[in-house]
């Protein structure tokens, strides 16, 4: 950790990088202007690290991590996840790639309010064609490592925002995603039960062979990052184990 | 994925039912219409269907169905006798006459002469007393709708009525399909037919003929015309001539294209309506479920299942409900022997199933538009 990776190797990119970006650009067009929101990222991410993306709204965090999962096609540049060039794939590929290599943690969680927490915690492993009440069963088994086993038979609608959020985060890490990215996991929780997320996250979800990136500007949970990447109009302006003064 | 598909469509229990309701109303308005409209128009051959024992209908050149005839010379019938392959033929009179009933009420009646010695004319069941009866002077036979609308209190046997200023005595009821527009019918023999009915010259108003072969019934029927002059039909062509006219000749199939069009309309209406709410109220889950890995192919099956689910049941609760319309109307004359034709449920299914393809593909279109990185925003 800290030591800066060989970006001079096959292709640009350093064998051990969890993920790689190069030259990525992304623009958008709004009427006649065409706005350029990411300018050349050259990014690369280690597994074993809890990582931060960090910026104001508008900064492109959420097109580079959008990008970096392999929802949003880049307009210029290559990103490599663990060695896959994942836009060089056909889009039934890049799907399968994503359920099968990449864990997601939404904002709004995103639960299907109709079925129980266990069943929603299930939900990749069911994509990925397992039996049901296989899935269920490992599913109820995650959520009980999350300390939410004995609420597995309720509706979301039926529990607080903190353990909506821990099955969110079951979700994330049922299928054993080598890639796991949150967007704003505290932001819709107080500075409690925020932290305890993350402390949460960084337990379960950060391992030897894991990524996890977290894209937030929650500043009550900067000491729990092992590196911060700062966004500013598009481009990394910082990048350290600290938040730069000044922000 | 598809039992969650299935969960996230039955767990909005408003829209599911709202959807369901769609179904069934579209089912029920287009199955009940059409089954109506059938059954209606089936009426224009009941008076063919009820001379079951007829192979061919001999009448003059003119006439085109059982109501719309012009008689002919008595004459016809013995030419008709005469044609090879004809085993009997017999008279049959058709007219339209007045009653009078005891209350005074005046009510207009179809009078049917049966032939005198072997009553072929006669509806084959009779709902009380027998065939016999016509034996006796100024007999007639009532059909169950007569009876119902003329004698709504009780029975009718005995009653005496004054028909074209002459005494009819009602001994028997028969058990006949209604006509098209549920005249009461008068059955009588054929002698007594012609003293009730105003003369004219020609009164026959056809030969009933019954064939040697009745497997040849068409053949015999092209002879009869050739050697006879006057137009013969099979009773099968002849009953279609009644359905025909009916077609050709009243709105009825406008109305009731219009009525089925509408079911099909608010079906499209309710249902796509809905349809489109429920897909934007989890808008956000398939955004997520398509971010984690759920390929465009596997969204299209879980709409589908969704749209299926919905189709079945509200098509089961429409197509139950027109049985149940047509159970609880049965007792009514005007829906004596009402049926469902198995076509007009397949109709339903068919008319169900564009519903849901079109209002499925345009809910599904904004699914498959919505880009998975959408959820991060």
């Amino acid at each position: 950790m800290g030591q800066p990776l060989d970006t001079t190797a096959i292709g640009g990119c350093n064998p051990e990088a969890a993920i790689c970006t190069r030259e990525v650009t992304r623009d958008f067009r709004a009427g006649q202007q065409t706005i350029t929101v990411l300018h050349g990222i050259d990014l690369d991410i280690r597994a074993g690290e809890l990582t931060f993306l960090v910026g104001e709204s508008g900064s492109g965090k959420t097109t580079l991590i959008s990008i970096m999962c392999g929802i949003l096609w880049p307009t210029l540049g290559e990103v490599k996840v663990f060695g896959t060039d994942i836009y060089e794939l056909g889009d039934t590929e890049l799907v399968e790639f994503r359920l099968n290599n990449i864990g997601f943690i939404f904002q709004q969680y995103n639960l299907i309010p109709s079925i129980d927490a266990a069943n929603n915690a299930a939900v990749p492993l069911i994509a990925q064609g397992m039996d049901r009440i296989e899935a269920r069963e490992k599913a109820v088994a995650m959520l009980e490592k999350l300390n939410i086993g004995d609420q597995a038979s309720k509706l979301p609608s039926q529990l607080s925002g903190g353990q909506q959020q821990r099955v969110a985060i079951a979700r994330a890490l049922v299928h054993e995603p080598r890639l796991v990215v949150c967007d704003e996991p505290t932001a819709a929780l107080d500075a409690t039960s925020g932290r305890r997320v993350m402390d949460l996250l960084r337990e379960v979800a950060v391992a030897e062979d894991r990524a996890c990136i977290i894209v937030t500007h929650d500043n009550r949970i900067f000491d729990l990052a092992d590196r911060i990447l700062v966004l500013e109009d598009g481009k990394i302006t910082h990048d350290g184990k600290d938040m730069p003064e000044g922000h | 994925m598809l039992w969650i598909a299935i969960r996230m469509l039955t767990g909005d229990a408003q829209k599911f039912y709202g959807l369901v309701f769609g179904i069934a109303f579209s089912t029920l308005l287009i199955t009940q219409q059409l089954t109506i409209f059938v059954n209606l128009i089936e009426r224009g051959a009941s008076g063919t269907y009820n001379v079951s024992n007829a192979d061919i209908w001999v009448m003059d050149p003119v006439s085109r169905t059982t109501d719309v005839a012009y008689a002919m010379p008595a004459t016809a019938l013995d030419k008709v006798r005469s044609v090879p392959g004809v085993e009997w033929a017999v008279p049959h009179l058709r007219s339209q006459a007045s009653v009078r009933t005891k209350d005074g009420d005046l009510e207009g009646v179809a009078v049917i002469g049966v032939d005198d010695a072997t009553l072929i004319g006669l509806p084959k069941r009779m709902l009380e007393g027998s065939p016999d009866v016509l034996s006796q002077p100024d007999s007639v036979i009532i059909d169950d709708v007569g009876m119902t609308r003329m004698f709504p209190d009780g029975s009718p046997i005995g009653e005496r009525l004054e028909l074209n200023d002459q005494r009819a005595v009602i001994r028997g009821i028969a058990d006949a399909i209604p006509s098209f527009t549920s005249t009461v019918v008068l059955y009588t023999k054929y002698s007594q037919a012609l003293n009730y009915v105003p003369g004219t010259r020609n009164r026959l108003s056809f030969v009933l003929v019954g064939a040697e072969e009745p497997a040849q019934a068409k053949a015999l029927s092209e002879r009869i015309e050739r050697e006879t002059g006057l137009k013969a039909q099979t009773r099968d062509e002849f009953a279609q001539d009644g359905i025909d006219f009916i077609i050709e000749n009243t709105g009825i199939p406008l109305n009731f294209g219009i009525t089925v069009a509408l079911g099909f309309i608010v079906g499209v209406a309710i249902v796509g309506l809905t349809f489109s709410l429920f897909i934007r109220d989890n808008i956000k889950q398939f955004g997520a479920l398509k971010a984690i890995g759920v390929t465009n192919a596997k969204i299209r099956r879980m709409v589908a299942v969704q749209a299926g689910l919905v189709g079945l049941t509200g098509y089961g609760l429409g197509v139950l409900g027109t049985v149940i319309f047509i159970w609880s109307f049965s007792a009514d004359p005007t829906f004596k022997g009402f049926y469902i034709p198995w076509q007009i449920p397949l109709i339903s299914a068919l008319a169900v199933f564009v519903i849901l393809a079109l209002t499925g593909w345009l809910a599904l279109r904004n699914v498959l538009k919505t880009e998975p990185a959408s959820v991060f925003r």
